[in-house]
């Protein structure tokens, strides 16, 4: 079946299988590998992109089901070399270990930075929920999206921080 | 795991889906959300040969008052958390909403799927059972309505024909204390087992995963009604239950859960 994604920002499109997941559809057909498998069970949150600026389980979305939306994955964040705050701050507060929750974490972070303001420490541990990290016990992650939402918070009439749902 | 092949139709209209379901009779299996479907279609316990999408279908999403609540079937639960007519006229959907797994789940999952699903640990469809709410529900034959105490008949098993589609949920508006308990032992999982409380002056009480289906506890709800504690109600909670033995509850244990949140939640909606 015939389908059109605006990925990152790209238009593509290609045929697919209506049984293909979203995140098969990404890492096979598309190349983009930053997102990751964890599960089979919907837990792990690893698939995390965002959908027309949601942030989903690309492995329980139907590749078809996205026909003609917006998908954002972690390859779309940086802006060429300069990496999304959120990337920073998982640098700079230890937020990952192995790595391979990151993806999806930053991801749903994202998301959540969008639609829920003011965060706290409950609720950024409420609003990622979705997403299991084996390694870091989690602290560091929190401090990250705590640091970014303060700054965002901090900048001059910034438009989105104040956003709240 | 990759799901088993099936063909994919996106309905245009209500109409154009019941058509389609009537076409494909029993192969056949509506796609609303995805996120008790897929599941079962990765681990192949489903494997229908066609889905019929009705994902785009103009006119299904959204709240509206009528004098009472109107929510369309795709409604997903973020929207139905965030919507200020529900805050307003019936914050225990909201409430119940806002504990369906996590945002990833809520941003996907929609209210007409987890009534439609018959799954007896749906967290909206004990506080709609609360709330007394009515499903709309359209086939071949027109539109019925369907109190959704008679929709929910047997595990995963309801009231709705296989060539019908539910359009609406329709929710009394009510200002009545309220009281949603959860009760899981990690953050994102389905309730081990929950509650929903209405108060006022019919109480009215409903139970997360105490037997095959969603469901009422009546003879808690008839002891309030004859002026009984929340704690001698409460004790009644698990009455007429068959709740189920899995890997995260015995029954037994769910029965004793069963009265400690209905008593906590009765005992904050009096607050
Ligand atoms: C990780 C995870 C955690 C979850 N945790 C919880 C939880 O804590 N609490 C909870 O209550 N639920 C939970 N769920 C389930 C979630 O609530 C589902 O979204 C919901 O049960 C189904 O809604 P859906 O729109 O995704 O339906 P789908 O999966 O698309 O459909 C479900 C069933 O209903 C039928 N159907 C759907 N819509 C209609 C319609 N309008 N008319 C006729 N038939 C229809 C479909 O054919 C299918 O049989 C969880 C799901 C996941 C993946
Ligand atoms: S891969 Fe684990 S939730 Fe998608
Ligand atoms: S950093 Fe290894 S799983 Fe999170």
């Amino acid at each position: 079946m015939e389908l059109r994604l605006t990925v990152n920002g790209a238009q593509v499109s290609g045929d697919v299988e209506p049984r293909t997941l979203l995140v098969h559809h990404l890492r096979t057909a598309l190349g983009l590998t930053g997102t990751k498998v964890g599960c089979d069970t919907s837990s792990c949150g690893a698939c995390t992109v965002l959908l027309d600026g949601r942030s989903v389980k690309s492995c329980t979305v139907l590749a078809v089901q996205a026909d003609g939306c917006e998908v954002t994955t972690i390859e779309g964040l940086a802006d060429g070399d300069e990496l999304h705050p959120l990337q920073a701050a998982f640098h700079d507060h230890h937020a990952l270990q192995c790595g391979y929750c990151t993806p999806g974490m930053i991801m749903a972070a994202v998301s959540l930075l969008r639609e829920r303001r003011p965060l706290d420490d409950a609720a950024v541990r409420r609003g990622l929920e979705g997403n299991l990290c084996r390694c870091t016990g989690y602290r560091g992650i929190v401090e990250a999206v705590l640091a970014v939402a303060a700054s965002e918070d901090a900048r001059p009439g910034a438009a989105g921080a104040a956003v709240a749902r | 795991m990759i799901p088993a092949p099936f063909a994919y139709e996106r309905a245009a209209s209500v109409e154009d889906a019941v058509a389609r379901l009537a076409r494909h009779g029993e192969d056949a299996k509506v796609l609303a959300g995805g996120h008790s479907l897929i599941p079962l279609l990765r681990l192949r316990f489903a494997r229908p040969s066609v889905l019929v999408d009705i994902g785009r279908v103009p006119g299904l999403d959204g709240v509206r008052d009528d004098g009472e609540l109107s929510i369309g079937a795709m409604t997903r639960y973020c929207d139905v958390e965030a919507s200020p007519l529900v805050a307003e006229h019936a914050p225990l959907l909201a409430a119940a909403a806002a504990e369906v797994g996590d945002e990833q789940v809520r941003h996907r999952g929609t209210i007409g799927g987890s009534i439609c699903h018959g799954d007896p640990a749906s967290d909206v469809a004990a506080a709609l059972l609360a709330l007394g709410a009515t499903v709309v529900v359209r086939g071949p034959g027109g539109e019925r309505r369907i109190a959704l105490e008679e929709f929910f008949v047997g595990f995963l098993e309801t009231a709705i024909a296989r060539d019908e589609i539910l359009v609406e949920v329709r929710v009394p508006v009510t200002s009545a204390p309220w009281a949603f308990e959860k009760f899981n032992r990690r953050a994102q999982d389905w309730a081990i087992v929950g509650c929903a409380v209405l108060a006022g002056s019919e109480p009215r009480v409903a139970l997360v995963n105490m037997a095959t289906t969603p469901r009422r506890a009546p003879l808690v709800e008839e002891a309030l009604a004859r002026g009984a504690s929340a704690r001698e109600a409460a004790d009644l909670a698990s009455e007429g239950t068959e709740p189920p033995s899995d890997a995260n509850a015995s029954a037994q244990f769910r029965r004793h859960l069963a009265s400690v949140l209905v008593r906590r939640a009765l005992e904050r909606a009096s607050r």
